[in-house]
């Protein structure tokens, strides 16, 4: 699995953030999505797919 | 066309816990259907969880609050053409900058860092009630001057104002206020927030006004009224939404004694307490109107360009599609989808803030107080139900 973040979409409203700070940081500068590890493993999987999921401007996608 | 509305827009709680009961009927029978508005117009009402996820985030939905086709929630309308407008009313691609131009400040590590300072203001307050009158009122004692004195200085504006910002805010939001009032109010806030920035152009200080004149003078794109305009939303946005969801919450947890003990038995526990009882009372349901720019069908509906749209939040976050037995109050269920906060690139700048203020107010409250009960019988509360957004005028509290 993959995650991809498009920082165009992204609104910072930090949500993924939230759900997983060992996956998702924010930049300081803008508050757009950082993804800190894209490949996630373990019950790291389930966070990346509530991540995408609470996403409010769908700029997370996950790669099977 | 006015014959075929079924319902008036905003409709009546018949328990101030629960939303109107015309919600239900519109979500299972005609999930998307027409209302009429105060000002005579219609719109069309989205109560479906999916539904109203899909309207706030679809491009063919315009925030633009000044387009004259916009549909009103209130007589007169709450904005005037040619007003300065602020990020909410605008769409891409001019929003996204305009967004991303302060969304620095409002990063979750950003809130991070302001937690022992929040943490302080809680405190403080909490002292306060403890050596007031008894009973005291809640409101008065905490729920307003905790997300007023933080946001306050977050953006650098002088506590010692409040009285007169709460005056006119509460102005802004109740619906009968007149279109005249509502619009010196309006007027008034905006003009103190201009004078308040011109003050500090000179040596801008270190605080979200200041740092933003020194950005946006160094990008060449800094305006006084621009900046006035969004510090006027914040500072509005910032004390009003928390100050409800504080009282309503204090309201629901003590209902609940069995879910209070749960957050008292383990603390860990309220992050996810913050997000139900966010979901539970979704205190701005209507404020995600829109205007339909380019026909799209939502929920087997045709809506075209030009008719508008209330996304309704609470009946969207009551859905049994998105949430198993959503009237009940369950602090472990799971929330994180709610759309309290909205949805899409307008989804709420400060949500991180009000979690976290919610949090420390939870945690703090119920550990120093212990005995926090109710001084009125809940149906002697003043719920807020002639305002755009819910709440509790006053809460006698004892201890």
């Amino acid at each position: 699995m993959k995650i991809i973040a498009d920082t165009g979409k992204c609104v910072g409203a930090g949500q993924c953030v939230l759900t997983e700070p060992a996956l998702f940081d924010q930049s300081e500068d803008d508050g757009t999505v950082i993804v800190l590890d894209d490949q996630p493993e373990g019950e790291l999987v389930e966070k990346a797919r509530e991540a995408v999921h609470v996403c409010p401007s769908q700029a997370l996608l996950l790669q099977e | 066309m006015t014959t075929v509305e079924k319902h008036e827009f905003p409709m009546t709680r018949t328990c101030p816990f629960s939303p109107p009961p015309a919600y239900e009927e519109i979500r299972e029978e005609e999930p998307v259907s027409k209302v009429g508005l105060p000002d005579g117009g219609w719109a069309w009402v989205v109560t479906r969880h999916e539904d109203v996820r899909t309207v706030l985030n679809d491009r063919r939905f315009s925030a633009d609050r000044q387009h004259p086709d916009f549909p009103q929630l209130v007589k007169g309308g709450f904005r005037r053409q040619g007003d300065e407008r602020t990020m909410i009313t605008m769409d891409a691609p001019e929003h996204g900058p305009a967004r991303k131009a302060v969304l620095g400040e409002f990063t979750v590590r950003r809130m991070e860092a302001l937690r022992p300072r929040i943490q302080e203001i809680v405190d403080g307050q909490i002292d306060a009630l403890l050596a007031g009158p008894k009973p005291g009122d809640l409101v008065e004692a905490l729920s307003l001057p905790v997300p007023s004195l933080v946001i306050c200085e977050m953006l650098g504006v002088p506590y010692a104002d409040h009285d007169f910002f709460q005056t006119h805010t509460a102005k802004l939001i109740k619906r009968a206020t007149t279109p005249e009032e509502r619009r010196a109010a309006f007027d008034t806030i905006r003009g103190y927030m201009e004078d308040l920035i011109a003050e500090k152009e000179a040596n801008p200080p270190d605080d979200l006004l200041g740092r933003q004149i020194v950005k946006l003078r160094e990008d060449g794109a800094y305006r006084r009224a621009s900046l006035a305009a969004t510090g006027f939303l914040l500072l509005v946005a910032g004390h009003e939404t928390t100050a409800n969801m504080i009282s309503l919450s204090t309201v629901a947890f003590l209902r609940n004694p069995e879910q209070l003990a749960a957050i008292k038995a383990d603390p860990g526990k309220t992050l996810d307490a913050v997000e139900e009882m966010l979901r539970y009372w979704t205190i701005v349901d209507a404020a995600t109107a829109r205007l339909c720019v380019e026909d799209i069908e939502v929920g087997g509906q045709l809506i075209r360009a030009g008719e508008g749209v209330l996304a309704l939040g609470y009946a969207a976050n009551r859905d049994p599609r998105a949430f198993d037995d959503p009237d009940e109050l369950d602090i472990e269920r799971g929330a994180r989808h709610h759309v309290a906060f909205g949805f899409g690139p307008h989804q709420c700048l400060g949500q991180n803030l009000a979690r976290m203020e919610l949090q420390i107010v939870f945690d703090t409250l119920f550990r120093r107080i212990p005995t926090l009960a109710l001084a009125a019988d809940v149906d002697d509360l003043p719920f807020k139900d002639d305002a755009n957004i819910y709440g509790l005028y006053r809460l006698p509290v004892t201890w």
